[in-house]
């Protein structure tokens, strides 16, 4: 059967499919991808439904090879360097990954958070509904884990193996960090006035501490008017707490699903990606928008998800025509609304 | 006393796709109450683009995709679900738990009944004789809230955390109980330990209490814990649900 192999694989990459949805109340974490946006664009790249199961490449990198037949592989988020059998590939590109080639990732000028993306389908059990692994319990994914050398992903069965490739046109994954929207509350109000427009002006920066569940950030001490225990409640994904010692933590995909602090405000959702591709020591600032601002950011979003995702012919000049010939990389549109 | 808002709940956003209907600031019967019924109402009849319904202590945090359900809408559907459900609220099932007090199980307890100044036997008898509020879920998966410990076992937690704890204890601390099914550190005290599986996703039902329900602590020996866990391990639910 047509698979994945990893062959070596740094600490912190796992499968995630969209998330674990509808266990909330029962305290089940939801997981998925950090950089949502990412994730989908690499699967719709491969004709793949958007909240397929994909790998999440952390900086520690991978190398990884296709066993038993050719699979066409999409890879986005970050800039990572990609090669291809010791050729450089764009960040974001389309390939084929032949038997034995050797495709490598490894961090590159920017970014936290890359995706590879299969045609067709991981062949992993669902847990709850979902592969998206989540290791501090255990769940999804490969045996509940992070991928480690030797790990083979059955794909079953494998998309169309389509010969399109090139690069990815996504110029929204082109986004710097440097001002995150948020929209204040649930618990604004444990706050005083000046100390909401301290947080917000910052500036932050982003501790080396953070991981697939919280971002850690470091600035100014925040305040609260009285106490800071609260009777646990709801932790929607980029709630901002505020404990005692008064640094913020953003929650992020793996957190739990109750929390005890209060939160100050909400990363809207199409800037949680931008903010989990921030690397350690970027400096960011909050900017309050309305909830109306937030839904219309989410609708441009979506309908550039909704619309073809573009794929242009890899540039010649970058790359010998004898190993573009070798690779049968060609130009094309795929049609992303179409799964494969 | 109660401090259930008379005005009715305030709405509070967490971020554009999610919306906090909150009843109150406090961990109260009453409240929880209100909560649950709007929880139940919303379950009941759930309008296009509602994702996702997470009850806890005093608010119900409801998740949803905004540009499938106008956020206007859904403060009108549960400001209508308000003024029209009744005030009754399904009545929860009771719950029987078997529990092991007895060492290795009951780890800290011999520290709690020092702490509180009583015989271990006796912290046992009082945490086995309450019977239980099912607030919410929350921390990890099957991690249980649960309200109505007697006054005598009240104590804070923990001020630093002790090591990780087994899977499937049953603890005490801030004033609550609490069943934990994953093995962690933890600022609670474990009295004791369930041979019952509160999360298994192979099982049918992967989560037996729903938020509401009542709960009760049998007290086991050790021998009896580890035959009904022999049982529990190949699937079988040995704790015992009573319907309202």
């Amino acid at each position: 059967m047509t698979a994945l192999r990893i062959l070596s694989c740094g600490p912190g990459v796992t499968v995630q499919d969209g998330g674990r949805h509808g266990y909330l109340r029962y305290g089940v974490t939801v997981a998925g991808p950090m950089d949502a946006l990412a994730h989908a664009i690499a699967n719709r790249a491969v004709g793949n439904r958007e909240d397929s199961a994909a790998l999440e490449i952390s900086l520690g990198g991978i190398e990884l090879t296709a066993e038993d037949g050719p699979l066409t592989i999409a890879v986005a988020g970050g800039t990572f360097q990609t090669t291809l059998d010791d050729q450089p590939l764009p960040a974001a590109v389309v390939a084929t990954l032949e038997p034995g080639a050797k495709l490598r990732l490894r961090a590159g000028a920017a970014g936290m958070w890359c995706y590879l993306a299969v045609a067709g389908k991981l062949d992993l059990p669902a847990v709850l509904g979902s592969r998206a692994t989540h290791a501090r319990t255990g769940m999804g994914g490969v045996d509940g884990r992070m991928l480690q050398a030797g790990d083979r992903i059955a794909v079953s069965p494998p998309g169309r193996g389509a010969a399109d490739a090139g690069t990815i046109v996504a110029p929204l994954l082109d986004r710097p960090a440097d001002v995150i929207r948020v929209l204040p509350g649930p618990q604004q109000d444990y706050f005083a006035e000046d100390q909401v427009a301290a947080f917000l002006a910052g500036p932050w920066r982003i501790s080396p501490r953070g991981d697939r569940m919280a971002c850690f950030l470091e600035g100014p001490t925040l305040r609260h008017a009285g106490g800071f225990n609260i009777p646990s409640d709801g932790v929607a994904m980029g709630a901002i707490q505020v404990p005692g010692e008064g640094q913020p933590i953003v929650l992020m995909a793996d957190r739990q699903s109750t929390g005890g602090y209060p939160k100050i405000a909400t990363v809207i959702g199409t800037d949680l990606g931008r903010l989990a591709q921030a690397r350690p020591g970027t400096e960011i600032a909050f900017r309050a928008v309305s909830h109306g601002e937030a839904v219309r950011a989410l609708a441009e979003q979506r309908a550039f998800l909704d619309a073809p995702i573009g794929i242009e012919p890899l540039r010649r000049d970058r790359f010998s025509s004898e190993f573009l010939l070798g690779r049968n990389l060609v130009g094309g549109w795929i049609d992303a609304r179409q799964p494969g | 006393m109660s401090d259930v808002a008379a005005a009715g709940p305030v709405f509070l956003d967490a971020g554009e796709s999610a919306l906090v209907v909150e009843f109150g600031r406090s961990v109260d019967p009453a409240i929880s109450d209100r909560v649950l019924a709007l929880d139940a109402a919303l379950a009941a009849a759930p309008p296009e683009g509602l994702r996702e319904l997470v009850p806890t202590y005093r608010s119900l945090m409801i998740h949803y995709d905004p540009l499938r359900l106008d956020r206007a809408r859904l403060v009108g559907l549960v400001e209508e679900q308000l003024a029209t459900a009744s005030a009754d609220i399904r009545p929860g099932a009771l719950w029987t738990i078997p529990c092991c007090y007895a060492l290795p199980h009951g780890e800290d307890l011999a520290e709690i009944a020092a702490l509180l100044g009583m015989p271990p036997e006796r912290a046992a008898d009082l945490h086995a004789a309450a019977r239980y509020r099912i607030y919410m879920y929350g921390f990890s998966p099957g991690f249980t809230y649960l309200g109505g410990l007697p006054e005598p076992l009240a104590i804070s937690r923990r001020a630093r955390p002790r090591p990780p704890h087994d899977s499937k204890v049953v603890l005490v601390g801030g004033g609550l109980s609490a069943i934990a099914s994953f093995a962690m550190p933890t600022g609670w005290y474990v009295v004791g330990r369930t041979p019952e599986r509160l999360y298994a996703p192979e099982r049918a039902s992967a989560f037996l209490f729903e938020p509401g329900d009542s709960l009760r602590f049998e007290a086991i020996d050790p021998t009896t814990f580890a035959a009904l866990e022999a049982r529990a391990d190949a699937g079988e639910v040995v704790a015992l649900r009573t319907p309202a």
